[in-house]
């Protein structure tokens, strides 16, 4: 064989130090963040995560552009509406990178090699959705960040308030981010082709938002509020709002959200239930395709 | 101590049986194992990592539990599936280094081991391209190297050789023999292919239908079930009667003779014919088995028929009697 030479170096073992989970599952969170945003891969992976990011910045600049011209408060956005106000875009950035993370591995059955190693099913599951979660985040943060700072800089009025709108918008936006991913994870999962995984997590966001919207439209007609609060808990945009709005003091951003504190803890439950329902969903299918 | 000893291993599926009581053990080593498809070859890899447990028995590897240490021997194995698992857009530098964190390597060292695994799977300047543009054989160097570069003490190798033309194959099983032999790694490959295991494995088990058929080491197969074909260039029918006249089994095969070898002096029967005939002889090699041909003789495959060949075979008990007439 031509390459005897270099085989000549030979066989070294490694005595070294072996790290445990802690590492393990840390090493997991940071390969799938940085997957989340095409970086380690060719650069075709990194034009939608990088552009939509882009596009997500543009109003929150534009605002305080005009802000710092006009010098009237209300021309900028409230911190807690950016998400819902952007909702398309990030769906549109949950649709194509939740595939990334959570069917790639399946379609191309890398998964038996991680299980085949000292990584747990719930540590593997955790450390994909919490890398979404982390990207999502990112995606929300960022220009709620440089909203909040634009406004700092150009002198916008009442900084103590602006300061806690902007915490719970964060808050918000870490809840955004839980709840979005874990929905895309499961739908992604489930659809092991790419450009199917793509298009089954914007379809289940626009039917459930469509939905909600339609039948919100004929309560309000009716006048029957109530119902057309309560029947935004079923939108996943919505849903997170009325946690805003209801525990977080924010302003509505939807069309509608159900009355009172509790309505707040309920959507906050439901939201708990939709992360924790996903991430048993995730680790039923990942210890299946563990063995296949 | 043996790396690998199961006693009465069962895995029942809702349709299929895909173990059934296998109680084997084998010594560190480079060991095959070979059955036809559906075997259980692949079931018996993944119990054996801990991660499906069986129906009933028990196994260890390396001395540790299947069931209860099943994470402590994830840690000092590697596996090589034998479907494709590599994912396209990564090269495979990131991968590898990838894998050697999963195994608990710090950053450092991860890059090292990759970087010299894959030299030593043969990999060079194609390591930094995605893995979606390398043909079959970069594919199977790309996941031997994710199997080895954690420095395991024992590597599963599930169909090596799938895919692979001959000279690929002929690379993969020099790389198989040097992991046993350079490296002090102890490697189980399985194979549907007896013949290709024959010139790497110090030890082959075959198992059918989940049964164990045989245990033993290699020698032993090319000794019981050795047959030598020869090609002459024209004149083979007055050459297989000659033989026969001598008392040598002959069949004929197309062009080729078939001879059973019955010791060294089959070797010299045939030369000294061909000599004596004058017949230019093209070749004369040891058949390579399928494991279709030790399927036929082997026992519990059909006890029904041909006893006498089956009794006749070497056992694993019985003491192989030694090397000859087997020239590998």
């Amino acid at each position: 064989m031509s390459t005897s030479t270099i085989h000549d170096i030979g066989y070294r073992h490694y005595d070294g130090r072996r790290n445990g989970r802690a590492y393990v599952l840390r090493s997991l969170f940071v390969h799938n963040l940085r997957a989340a945003y095409g970086l380690g891969r060719p650069a075709r992976a990194k034009v939608m995560p990088f552009l939509l990011g882009a596009i997500m910045l543009l109003p929150a600049a534009g605002s305080v552009a005009v802000f710092a011209v006009t010098d009237r408060p209300e021309t900028l956005m409230r911190y807690s509406s950016y998400p819902p106000n952007l909702q398309v875009i990030i769906a549109i950035f949950l649709a194509t990178q939740a595939p990334v993370l959570a069917s790639r591995e399946l379609r191309f059955r890398v998964v038996p090699l991680y299980f085949s190693r000292p990584v747990g099913h719930l540590d593997f599951v955790v450390a994909k959705l919490a890398a979404l979660v982390t990207a999502l985040f990112a995606l929300m943060a960022v220009p709620v960040t440089v909203l909040y700072v634009g406004g700092l800089v150009t002198k916008a009025p009442d900084p103590g308030d602006q300061l806690l709108r902007y915490l719970g918008a964060l808050l918000g936006c870490a809840l955004f981010a839980l709840v979005l991913s874990a929905i895309g994870m499961v739908v992604a999962a489930f659809t092991p082709r790419r450009g199917f995984g793509v298009a089954a997590v914007i379809a289940v966001y626009m039917v459930s938002t469509a939905v909600v919207l339609i039948v919100q439209g004929i309560a309000e007609q009716e006048t029957n509020f109530t119902l057309s609060g309560w029947m935004g808990l079923f939108a996943p945009f919505n849903l997170v709002d009325t946690v805003q709005v209801r525990l977080l003091g924010a302003s509505k951003s939807s069309v509608q959200v159900a009355p009172g504190t509790g309505a707040g803890v309920v959507a906050l439950a439901l939201c708990a239930v939709i992360v924790l329902g996903s991430v048993a969903v995730l680790y039923r299918r990942f210890r299946k395709a563990g063995l296949s | 101590m043996p790396i690998i000893a199961t006693q009465g291993l069962t895995m029942r599926f809702p349709r299929v049986t895909a173990l059934d009581d296998l109680s084997v053990a084998v010594e560190p080593g480079v060991v095959g194992l070979v059955g036809a498809n559906g075997a259980g070859k692949s079931t018996l890899i993944k119990i054996l990592l801990g991660l499906l447990p069986p129906s009933a028995g028990t196994a260890s590897v390396l001395g540790l539990d299947i069931a209860a240490e099943g994470a402590r021997i994830r840690e000092v194995v590697g596996f090589m599936p034998e479907y494709d698992c590599l994912p396209p857009d990564v090269s495979a530098t990131e991968f590898v280094v990838h894998m050697a964190r999963m195994g608990g390597l710090p950053p450092s060292a991860a890059r090292e081991r990759a970087a010299d695994t894959l030299r030593h799977v043969g990999l060079y300047e194609e390591r930094y391209r995605p893995i979606g543009g390398y043909s079959t054989g970069m594919r199977q160097r790309v996941k031997l190297a994710q199997a080895l570069v954690h420095d395991p003490r024992l590597v599963f190798l599930d169909e090596p050789t799938n895919g692979l033309d001959p000279a690929g194959r002929d690379e993969m099983l020099d790389l198989i023999r040097r992991i046993g032999a350079e490296f002090g790694i102890s490697v189980l490959v399985t194979s549907h292919l007896l013949g290709e295991l024959e010139r790497v494995c110090d030890h082959v088990v075959i198992i059918d239908g989940g049964k164990l058929l045989r245990s033993q080491a290699v020698a032993a197969y090319t000794e019981a079930s050795g047959v030598l074909t020869v090609e002459v260039d024209e004149g083979g029918d007055r050459l297989g009667r000659l033989l026969r006249e001598q008392g040598a089994a002959v069949r004929e095969e197309g062009r080729l003779l078939v001879v059973d070898i019955a010791g060294e002096p089959t070797y010299d029967l045939v030369r000294d014919g061909v000599a004596d005939l004058g017949l230019r002889l093209i070749r004369m090699e040891q058949r390579r088995h399928h494991i279709e041909e030790i399927f036929q003789d082997g026992p519990g495959a059909t006890a029904a028929r041909a006893p006498a060949e089956a009794v006749s075979a070497p056992r694993p008990g019985v003491p192989g009697t030694g090397p000859e007439g087997a020239p590998r």
